[in-house]
């Protein structure tokens, strides 16, 4: 898929986030609108995965840690084709299959997740599975950038740079921004790339918003043998809608009618200039 | 039955693991730096490479061991019953629990009986916390025989299993021909007519002990081994009560949340039964041996046989 493909996929998975959210009167956009890239690359270019075909025992895995952005999960994984994008408007709606946060039982969810820290030890889990089984596959888990303020992230992270797990390849959402505000001001986890340094991980910087740069570290990731791989991406919060960009206040807020007509007509117009992009 | 062989379940753990390593290939064993004192170290010399030593670090272990599950192994994890259902509650809950996945934890050290080091990790709680997740099966076997056979029962059950284990050596009640073991069924190992004595882990020779001597004072009590706490063995429990119309429960754990409480939800429903908790009275323990805690405690065949006594 090129880069331009992407970005419309990408712009459709956001689409989803507000429209899931606004439907469900709650969620978390913020983070949900600044992994979508991420979403987006790892679902319709790097991962080994099959909609058709989501138990397959060979695929490579994915474990949303940070799991409270499970819109974003859920709008990539219904445009990817594992179960209707129109049921994203039952999100956290009694009955429905989409739970607020990320449940087992979801078409394409390969862990249920939501308590921060937890995720990505199931994800070191697989991936230490994949090594004792002499599997091919690859494990890839998404954190927040608040998330890693948990100490089970840096037991996780010590046993995987200990056994020295190739396989898995963490991303940290680097936006800055907690519900109580930026980051550094609550309690500074920076700097993110020399702690995992320290943790006997490789890691790379990428702009969490293109592709190229996205392409580039996924790629060196997936080359680099002998050790884990933590990707820290550089994102924006609310990334696309015009009124969430860097507001932590819109870390688990849905919007109303208006905002929602806002924040669409938002994405409208870069949809439009993607499809002229396309036609240049 | 055997008067003098003793054995501590732990023991017996780390053994059955070893045998069974090569009926389950998909076996793999998790500690956190407690390999010797759990006894996991026997199955480790025999299958090092099914062996993972997580450090001290039980809450990552327990997310390791969903993972695993997950691509197909069978993981045991081990710690002490402290940091297993404790420390690690949260994980064992969302991580495991919830979505309700094949991971057997074998927590070990739990209860008074750990004696000398005191109350910091005299864990009184685990099964409480154990019993109220969804799906979870809570296993606290008496002897050798009985923790064997349930370390046998949880790898062939499909989903979450609890077993409690204990670091004292305790006499084998079990090994008669006809035993058998089965997730959800208790043991009556002695027949009475005038009060039941419900009774899980080491407490059943305690129980059984207590029996005897109630005997020689004319009162018929009948001890039921209850191994598998969740999914209690409601039908037994009631036919007892309906026979007996008294009950005493009997556990080295907090008479809050544990087998007491267990009994007490079944009997309260079904055949409402006055009902007596001997365990820790809402209390820590204390460093000491382990002989002398179950007596200051009266989780003793003395002290239950008196708490029996003065109830019927």
């Amino acid at each position: 898929m090129n880069k331009l493909e992407l970005q419309k996929r990408a712009n459709d998975v956001r689409k989803g986030i507000v429209t899931a959210v606004h439907s469900a009167k709650a969620g978390h956009p913020g983070g949900s609108l600044s992994a979508a890239d991420v979403y987006t690359y790892l679902y319709f270019e790097e991962m080994n995965i099959d909609p058709k075909d989501p138990d397959n025992e060979d695929r490579d895995r994915f474990v949303l840690s940070k799991g409270h952005t499970a819109p974003g999960l859920y709008s990539v994984l219904a445009n990817r084709g594992y179960f209707p994008v129109e049921d994203l408007k039952t999100l956290r709606k009694l009955g429905s299959y989409l739970q607020g946060h990320p449940s087992i039982h979801i078409p394409g969810v390969d862990m249920s997740s939501g308590s921060l820290g937890q995720g990505i030890s199931a994800a070191v889990g697989m991936a230490l599975g994949a090594k004792m089984n002499n599997k091919k596959f690859r494990v890839y888990t998404l954190l927040g950038d608040g998330e890693i303020q948990e100490g089970q992230v840096w037991e996780a992270a010590m046993f995987a740079g200990h056994r020295k797990l190739d396989n898995l390849c963490v991303i940290v959402d680097n936006n800055n921004l907690q519900i109580d505000g930026p980051i550094d001001q609550v309690c500074s986890p920076y700097p993110i790339d020399k702690k995992f340094e320290a943790f006997n991980f490789h890691v790379i910087n990428a702009d969490a918003h293109d592709f190229d740069a996205l392409k580039a570290a996924f790629d060196e990731a997936k080359a680099t043998k002998g050790l884990p791989t933590c990707i820290v991406v550089h994102s924006v919060k609310g990334k696309g809608v015009s009124f969430m960009e860097n507001k932590a206040g819109w870390h688990g807020k849905a919007p109303n009618d208006e905002e929602y007509a806002v924040a669409m007509a938002d994405l409208d117009r870069i949809e439009a200039e993607l499809e002229k992009a396309g036609e240049a | 039955m055997a008067d003098i062989k003793k054995i501590a379940t732990r023991e017996s753990y780390g053994n059955a693991l070893k045998e069974l390593g090569n009926e389950f290939p998909n076996l793999v064993v998790l500690d956190a730096d407690l390999a010797e004192a759990t006894k996991t170290g026997i199955f480790k010399k025999e299958f090092p490479d099914r062996h993972i030593d997580c450090g001290i670090a039980e809450c990552n272990m327990m997310g390791i061991a969903a993972g695993l599950s997950l691509v197909g192994k069978i993981p045991f994890v081990s710690s002490f019953a402290m940091f297993a259902a404790g420390r690690a509650f949260e994980q064992v809950r969302n991580s495991i629990g919830y979505p309700h996945l094949n991971v057997k934890i074998g927590a070990t050290h739990a209860g008074i009986t750990v004696g000398e080091d005191g109350a910091s990790h005299q864990c009184n709680e685990d099964i409480a916390l154990m019993r109220t997740i969804p799906g979870m099966v809570v296993m606290c076997p008496s002897d050798d025989v009985e923790a064997k056979a349930a370390v046998r029962a949880a790898l062939e059950h499909e989903g979450p299993v609890y077993i409690r284990f204990g670091r004292s050596a305790v006499p084998v009640i079990n090994d008669n021909p006809d035993y058998k073991f089965e997730i959800g069924k208790g043991t009556v190992l002695r027949e009475g007519t005038d009060v039941t004595i419900i009774a899980t882990g080491i407490c059943v020779d305690s129980a059984l002990g207590a029996a005897k001597k109630l005997a020689d004072d004319g009162i018929s009590a009948e001890v039921i081994n209850i191994c598998t706490i969740k999914p209690l063995d409601e039908e037994l429990v009631v036919k007892s009560a309906k026979k007996t119309g008294k009950v005493v429960t009997v556990e080295e754990h907090s008479v809050i949340g544990g087998l007491g409480s267990a009994v007490c939800d079944c009997l309260c429903a079904k055949l409402p039964t006055p009902v007596k908790k001997v365990g820790m009275q809402d209390v820590f323990g204390e460093s000491g041996s382990a002989a002398a805690l179950l007596e200051k405690y009266g989780l003793d065949a003395e002290g239950v046989y008196k708490s029996v006594k003065e109830f019927v």
